[in-house]
C-alpha cells in the first residue's frame, strides 16, 4: 500500500466535526475492537480496551499529525504493540485508512496483524517485541531536539513491558538527555498475560520508579478523557521528559472481561460478543 | 580499522550533518577525534546497546545517519533483536559498527570472540555486511557505502598499521578483491585474516603451487557472479575466516557452489570448536584454530594432494 494515497486527514476528528466528541470517538473505537476481534476470532481485547480512551485523547486532540506522511509531524509509538486493533480504529476514524483494512484486520494480504507495521499510514514504528519502543521514541525525540524542531513523541507502553531491561535502558537515557519533548504513557491495568503484574515482578509504585530516574511523573486515571487530553500536552520546554501513569481498568467498558486475565488472550463467543456490543453500544 | 574507520568518518562529516556517532562507552583513543570536532553530534549512551540500537533507529527514521560504535558482540548479539526490529525491518539507514573480529581481544576470553557476528547478520535480508581486510580497505569501503539507502553492518579491526600486500585499499561493493590467480585452489579469505591467507599463498607459490586469492570483503549481498566466476576454474576452494565454520564466509561458498551446481570442493578453514577455557594471544588463538600462516599452508597443502576429509559434520 502507498503510505500517501490514503493519507488525508488534515486535521483532528473532533475539529472536523464537531459531532465527534471525545466520549463518541471513544465508543467508536471500542466498538471497532469488539467487530473486529469477533471477525478475526483473536484475542488481545482486554488490552486494546484498556487503552481505548489514551488513543481517543491522542488521535482526537493531542496529537499534531497534519498528514501521516509529514516530517514535523509528532510521532506515536505503540510499544505495547498488541493493542493494535485499538490503534486501527483510531487511524480509521482519522481517514488515515479505510474500512477494508479495518476489516481485514488478521485476514490474508493484510497489513493489518495483530501487532502494527509501519507500511501502514499512520504507523511510525513497527512494534510488537515488548521493551524496544521507548528507544526508538528516545531517537526520535533526539532527532527532533538535534532539528530545533517542535515535534512531540508519545509511546504508550504497558505496565509489564516495564519488567523488560531494556525500557530502563531508555529511561536513563532520556533523562540524562533531557527529553522533555518525549512522553511515555504507561497503561496500568495491573494484568499481564499469565496473572497480575504484582504477582508476578511488583513494580508499585510505578511512578516513584520513573521519578526516582529522573522523569517528571504524572498520574491520571486512564479512562478520564479531560484529564487525559490536559495531562498529555505536556510542557515541552522542561527540564525532564514526561512520563503519565494512566491507571486503567483491563477489559474496560465489558463487565465481564474486566479485571479477568483470560482475556488477554481470549476471543468471544456469540452470546459475549453481543453482550459486550450491548454494555459498549448503550 | 578503527582509527582509520573514524578518521574517514570526520571528514564525510564535515560535510554531512546527517552523520551522528553513538558509542556504548567504548571506543577510548578511538571515537576522540569525531567527539572532539562534533561534540553535539557524538553520544556516549552508556553501556545499553539494546538502547542504542533503538535510539539509531528512531533517529534514522527522522533523516539522520547514525553510527553507533561498540565490540561486535555486544553490538551485534546483544543488541541483536534491536537490530532486526528496527533498521532491518524499517529499512533505515543505521550503520552498525562492531570492532574485534574474531579474536582480536584474545586475551579477554570467550565473552569478547566475534565468531559468530557474521552468521547471525547474514540472515537478516536488506542488511549489507562490510567486512574490510585491512585499515585503509576500511576508510575506502565507509566511503563507497555510508550513502546507500538501508542498514550497514561494519566488522572492523583494531590493527591500524598492518596492510594486506596487494590490496592498496581498494573497495568495490560489487567485487570482491582478487589478489592472485591460480587454477589448482582457491583460497577465498574474509577480514583481518586475509593477511595471513596472503602469507600462505605466497609460500605455496613459491613450494610451485598455482594457488588464487581473493578477498570477500562484502558479505552481503554477496558479490554471487562473481564468485560463481571464480569457484568454477578450480577443482578446490578453501575458506579462511576468524569465525565459526558455520554461517559465515564457508557457508556463503558452500552455498554458492551447490546452487550453482559447480564441481569444486569447499575446504573451510575457521574456528570449529567453541573457543572456551585456555586463551592468550590473538597468534596463538588463531593458531590453535588452524587460521596461522602455517595452519593455513598445511590445510591447503591437505586439500591439494588429499582426497575429501572428514567434514565438519563428521566429528
Amino acid at each position: 500500500m502507498n503510505k500517501n494515497v490514503v493519507a488525508r486527514g488534515r486535521s483532528s476528528v473532533t475539529d472536523r466535526d464537531p459531532a465527534t466528541s471525545l466520549p463518541a470517538l471513544a465508543k467508536q473505537i471500542r466498538l471497532a475492537i469488539l467487530h473486529g476481534s469477533k471477525r478475526a476470532n483473536v484475542g488481545h481485547i482486554g488490552s486494546a480496551l484498556s487503552v481505548t480512551d489514551i488513543l481517543a485523547a491522542l488521535y482526537g486532540q493531542v496529537l499534531r499529525v497534519p498528514a501521516p506522511d509529514d516530517p514535523q509531524r509528532d510521532r506515536f509509538i505503540l510499544s505495547k504493540g498488541h493493542a493494535a486493533l485499538a490503534l486501527y480504529a483510531a487511524l480509521r476514524a482519522r481517514d488515515w485508512i479505510d474500512d477494508e483494512t479495518l476489516a481485514g484486520y488478521c485476514r490474508d494480504h493484510t497489513f493489518a496483524g495483530v501487532h502494527p507495521d509501519h507500511h501502514l499510514p499512520g504507523i511510525d514504528f513497527s512494534t510488537g517485541s515488548l521493551g524496544q519502543g521507548l528507544s526508538f521514541g528516545a531517537g526520535a525525540a533526539l532527532a527532533a531536539k538535534l532539528s530545533g524542531a517542535d515535534r512531540r513523541v508519545y509511546v504508550l507502553l504497558s505496565d509489564a513491558e516495564c519488567n523488560e531491561g531494556s525500557v530502563w535502558e531508555s529511561v536513563m537515557f532520556a533523562a540524562q538527555h533531557r527529553l522533555s519533548n518525549l512522553v511515555a504513557i504507561v497503561d496500568v491495568n495491573g494484568q499481564q498475560a499469565l496473572d497480575h503484574t504484582h504477582r508476578v515482578l511488583d513494580l508499585s509504585p510505578l511512578e516513584s520508579r520513573w521519578s526516582a530516574f529522573g522523569w517528571q511523573t504524572h498520574v491520571v486515571d486512564g479512562h478520564d478523557l479531560e484529564q487525559l487530553t490536559a495531562t498529555l500536552t505536556c510542557d515541552a520546554a522542561s527540564a525532564a521528559p514526561h512520563v503519565v501513569v494512566a491507571r486503567t481498568v483491563f477489559g474496560k467498558g465489558v463487565s465481564f472481561m474486566e479485571g479477568q486475565i483470560k482475556w488477554h488472550y481470549m476471543s468471544m463467543n456469540d452470546d459475549e460478543y453481543q453482550l459486550a456490543l450491548e454494555q459498549v453500544d448503550r | 580499522m578503527r582509527r582509520a574507520f573514524i578518521r574517514t568518518l570526520v571528514d564525510l562529516a564535515e560535510d554531512d550533518e546527517r552523520i551522528l556517532l553513538l558509542t556504548g562507552d567504548l571506543g577510548y583513543t578511538v571515537v576522540e577525534p569525531f567527539a572532539e570536532r562534533f561534540p553535539a553530534r557524538f553520544f556516549n549512551v552508556g553501556v545499553a546497546e539494546q538502547n542504542m540500537l533503538g535510539l539509531a533507529t528512531g533517529l534514522a527514521e527522522s533523516g539522520f545517519i547514525p553510527f553507533v560504535y561498540s565490540m561486535t558482540t555486544f553490538i551485534v548479539l546483544r543488541a541483536y533483536e534491536f537490530i532486526r526490529n528496527g533498521p532491518v525491518a524499517h529499512g533505515l539507514p543505521v550503520r552498525i559498527v562492531g570492532v574485534g573480529g574474531g579474536f582480536e581481544y584474545a586475551s579477554a576470553g570467550f565473552t569478547h570472540f566475534g565468531v559468530d557476528d557474521v552468521g547471525v547478520m547474514r540472515v537478516q535480508p536488506g542488511l549489507t555486511i562490510v567486512a574490510p581486510a585491512d585499515h585503509e580497505q576500511a576508510a575506502s569501503a565507509l566511503r563507497a557505502t555510508w550513502r546507500q539507502e538501508g542498514p550497514i553492518y561494519y566488522r572492523l579491526g583494531k590493527d591500524d598499521v598492518s596492510t594486506v600486500p596487494g590490496l592498496n585499499g581498494r573497495f568495490d561493493p560489487q567485487r570482491p578483491q582478487t589478489l592472485a590467480d591460480g587454477h589448482e585452489l582457491l583460497i577465498l579469505a574474509m577480514g583481518a585474516i586475509a593477511r595471513q591467507a596472503e602469507e600462505a599463498v605466497k609460500q605455496l607459490a613459491a613450494a610451485g603451487h598455482s594457488v588464487g586469492l581473493i578477498v570477500v570483503d562484502t558479505v552481503s549481498p554477496p558479490p554471487l557472479e562473481r564468485l560463481r566466476h571464480a569457484l568454477a576454474s578450480v577443482p578446490v576452494a578453501m575458506t579462511v575466516e576468524a569465525h565459526y565454520l558455520v554461517g559465515g564466509l564457508g557457508s556463503l561458498v558452500s552455498e554458492v557452489v551447490a546452487e550453482r551446481g559447480l564441481t569444486c570442493r569447499v575446504v573451510r578453514c575457521g574456528v570449529a570448536t567453541m573457543p572456551v577455557g585456555r586463551t592468550g594471544s590473538e597468534a596463538y588463538m588463531a593458531a590453535q584454530h588452524g587460521l596461522s600462516t602455517e595452519g593455513l599452508v598445511a590445510s591447503a597443502l591437505r586439500a591439494l594432494n588429499g582426497p575429501a576429509e572428514a567434514g565438519h559434520y563428521d566429528s
